[in-house]
């Protein structure tokens, strides 16, 4: 690929690599050394990317740069354990929990540890030093530096995130819960990456959660790449409750061999700034992917949710609902693409939006998007941005409901379409009640999570 | 307890009732009949409280307190029923959580605490029976997918569970086959006591067979051109509207 250097004004991303290309970040991990120099080059060239990239046209993430902040390259010294300044609260829930720290996994033990059925679980540094052919042969197979500046960045600046492995034929029993926390007494920028792989046959859910502990301003990009092999299906729940001077990014890739079924579930609690890009590839025939996603924004927090499905096979299955609730001030964006490349022969590929904006100052901008050409094919998407159901509204309220009861209901309504698509039934059980909380709004941000909020 | 007196209201500034006078006590049943576009559906919706009923002349009081500073919810707590002419499906309400926060509302209104959920459920059953109204029904979301049929009983059996006072049935009979019609009948008068009162608003008289009123209205162009007993809903049924037209537009001009 010819690649043109364009004349672009200094960017103010510079200060990253100033700050960051002072020798600190060296010498982490030969593979992951190996490819910063090409990321670097990269993001100098592409930048963070602003309004007039296309794909981040209500989304001005370069701008977030305007304010100092401190990219972290190692983990902090900590003198504290997990248990004490995080507690999930999912009771019911009975995950196998994994935290990542400001980007770094954080673990008493250094190994990799290993699961009933040879599942393995731990850091990423850990993994490319201890599977070193398993987590080289599949390690940035999905992402690329050439378009993508965020992509460059998180691989220039991230030294660890989160691994998990399971073996063919191996069908978890209980979801692997990762919990992303950021907590320092700095603003800082926070990039991790993470590599999950699935064999054939194989079956596992991951639910994620990203909060933040402290007020600071904070930037994180967690970037994941997803390998879910024949006949395996795999769950992934995201869970966003953040503060309001938080700036959640998050780049999913996922691809997918010959009959798998991979269901995403992306649900915005809060947060300041939210970007999900979700890249999904199927690659092998027979492939299914459903992507849901859920946001509820108030004051002038900002959701962006960008999705590309590539049909790369024939016979595969996608479908995207994405719905949201705005109020107040905030804004939202949708953008969702589905390719069907010319031999995805039989392809069927749905995508729907719908947005509800309670507000006159709240603002919702979609752009559903089709590629298609293959000529055998069943493609729908649509979009809509609207209010309430005032028919609906009023026959409650005829009934003896309050109005602003009335309006819960509706909404809750709204959001069960999406909540219901989580299979996780504890898990389930639990985003109906923090959603209507949330409606009602009674949820926090970080919650319960804050045991020691004030240490 | 429902006085209605020179009653003028509009929509969107179409003048559509132009004085109303309506007097309906405990225990009776009133028939409102017309042709289409006289303003029947109007007149329900001015007792509820549909904002885009503008009343523009007159005054609806129920127990002697004026209803038209009052929200649809007050209305409604206050013991007045509508059955939708055009029930609404809302997906992902569910049948049970919203008949369940109706009845909350009613009972806080009532000073008293919340149903226990068996009480509740035991009340549901009750009801269903009574309406004879298919139990997996409720358990979905309201009115979602429900036949034309299903809808109306889906009205009767929520009227059942809130044993409202003065109920008004916006054309219940249309759109229900004779099967329908008798159960849903069945369901309003088994539910008839001296203390309440009923308002069926119907444009064909065959709804009257097994609902009887006790008095019947003519409402043609905005006004109640000629009340009487239940025998005029016979004598509608036999001659049709044009007569009455007639005899009221006659009426006019001899007044001009």
């Amino acid at each position: 690929m010819i690649v043109v250097e364009e004349k672009l004004p200094k960017h103010p991303d510079t200060r990253i690599l100033e700050r960051f290309d002072d020798g600190t970040g060296k010498n982490i991990h030969p593979v992951l050394d190996r490819v910063r120099a090409t990321a670097l080059k990269d993001f100098k060239r592409l930048g963070i990317p602003a309004g007039k990239n296309e794909r981040y046209r209500y989304t001005a993430v370069g701008k977030l740069l305007d304010r100092p902040f401190v990219p972290l390259l190692h983990p902090h010294h900590r003198n504290f354990k997990v248990e004490e300044i995080f507690r999930c609260d999912i009771p019911t829930l009975d995950t196998l929990e994994f935290t990542v720290l400001n980007g770094f996994f954080f673990e008493e033990q250094e190994t990799l540890m290993e699961l009933p059925g040879g599942v393995l679980v731990g850091g990423l540094r850990q993994a490319l030093k201890q599977v070193p052919q398993l987590a080289e042969a599949y390690l940035d197979n999905l992402s690329n530096t050439v378009n993508d500046g965020l992509v460059a960045l998180n691989r220039a600046m991230a030294t660890d995130g989160f691994f998990m492995y399971v073996p063919d034929g191996m069908v978890m029993d209980k979801p692997v819960q990762l919990v992303n926390l950021v907590k320092d007494d700095e603003d800082i920028m926070v990039q991790h990456r993470s590599l999950v792989i699935l064999g054939k046959d194989a079956q596992a859910a991951l639910l994620i959660c990203d909060h933040a502990l402290s007020e600071q301003k904070f930037i994180s990009h967690g970037l994941m790449e997803v390998f879910v092999g024949e006949n395996s299906a795999m769950e992934i729940t995201k869970l966003q409750n953040e503060h309001n001077s938080m700036t959640d990014l998050s780049s999913l890739f996922i691809r997918q061999e010959r009959n798998s079924r991979v269901r995403t579930n992306t649900i915005s609690l809060h947060g300041g700034l939210i970007r999900n890009n979700l890249h999904v590839i199927l690659q092998g025939e027979g492939a299914e992917n459903q992507a849901y996603g859920l946001f509820l924004m108030d004051r002038k927090q900002h959701v962006d949710n960008s999705v590309f499905v590539d049909h790369a096979a024939p016979h595969c299955f996608s479908n995207q609902l994405y719905k949201g609730v705005l109020d107040d001030e905030a804004t939202g964006a949708f953008d969702g693409k589905i390719l069907v490349r010319p031999h995805a022969q039989k392809t069927e590929a749905f995508q729907v939006n719908k947005n509800i904006l309670l507000t006159d100052h709240a603002k919702m901008n979609t752009k559903p998007q089709l590629e298609i050409y293959a000529d055998d094919v069943k493609c729908t998407h649509g979009a809509t941005v609207g209010q309430l159901d005032e028919e609906a509204l009023f026959y409650l309220r005829s009934r003896g409901i309050h109005e602003y009861e009335a309006r819960m209901l509706l909404m809750y309504a709204f959001a069960h379409e999406v909540i219901r698509e989580i299979k996780i039934d504890p898990l389930q059980d639990r985003i109906h009640e923090l959603v209507d909380k949330r409606l009602h709004g009674e949820l926090p941000r970080c919650h319960t999570c804050l045991v020691d909020y004030h240490k | 307890m429902l006085t209605i007196k020179d009653l003028h209201a509009e929509i969107d500034e179409k003048d559509i009732l132009k004085g109303i006078n309506l007097e309906v006590h405990p225990g009776e049943v009133h028939a409102i009949m017309g042709p289409n576009g006289s303003g029947k559906s109007t007149l329900a919706s001015a007792v509820v409280g549909r904002d885009y009923v503008n009343i523009t002349q007159g005054q609806i009081l129920y127990f002697r307190e004026d209803l038209t500073a009052l929200s649809p919810e007050e209305r409604a707590l206050k013991g007045i029923f509508l059955s939708f002419q055009y029930p609404v499906e809302i997906p992902g309400v569910s049948m049970v959580n919203f008949l369940r926060a109706a009845m909350n509302e009613q009972r806080k209104y009532k000073g008293e605490g919340p149903m226990s959920p068996s009480d509740f459920l035991k009340l549901m059953r009750e009801k269903k029976t009574l309406v004879g109204i298919d139990s997996a029904l409720t358990n979905r979301s309201v009115n979602e997918g429900f036949s034309g049929g299903e809808k109306k009983k889906n009205e009767i059996f929520q009227m059942a569970m809130l044993e409202p006072k003065l109920a008004i049935l916006d054309e219940t009979d249309s759109g229900l086959d004779i099967d329908a019609l008798r159960t849903v009948a069945k369901g309003v008068n088994a539910l008839k006591k001296p203390d309440n009162a009923t308002i069926v608003i119907t444009h064909y008289q065959r709804l009257l067979n097994y609902i009887v009123p006790d008095y019947v209205h003519v409402l043609y162009k905005g006004k109640i051109i000629k009340s009487g007993g239940k025998e005029l809903a016979f004598d509608l049924e036999e001659k049709g509207y044009d007569w009455l037209k007639e005899e009221y537009e006659n009426s006019l001009n001899g007044s001009l």
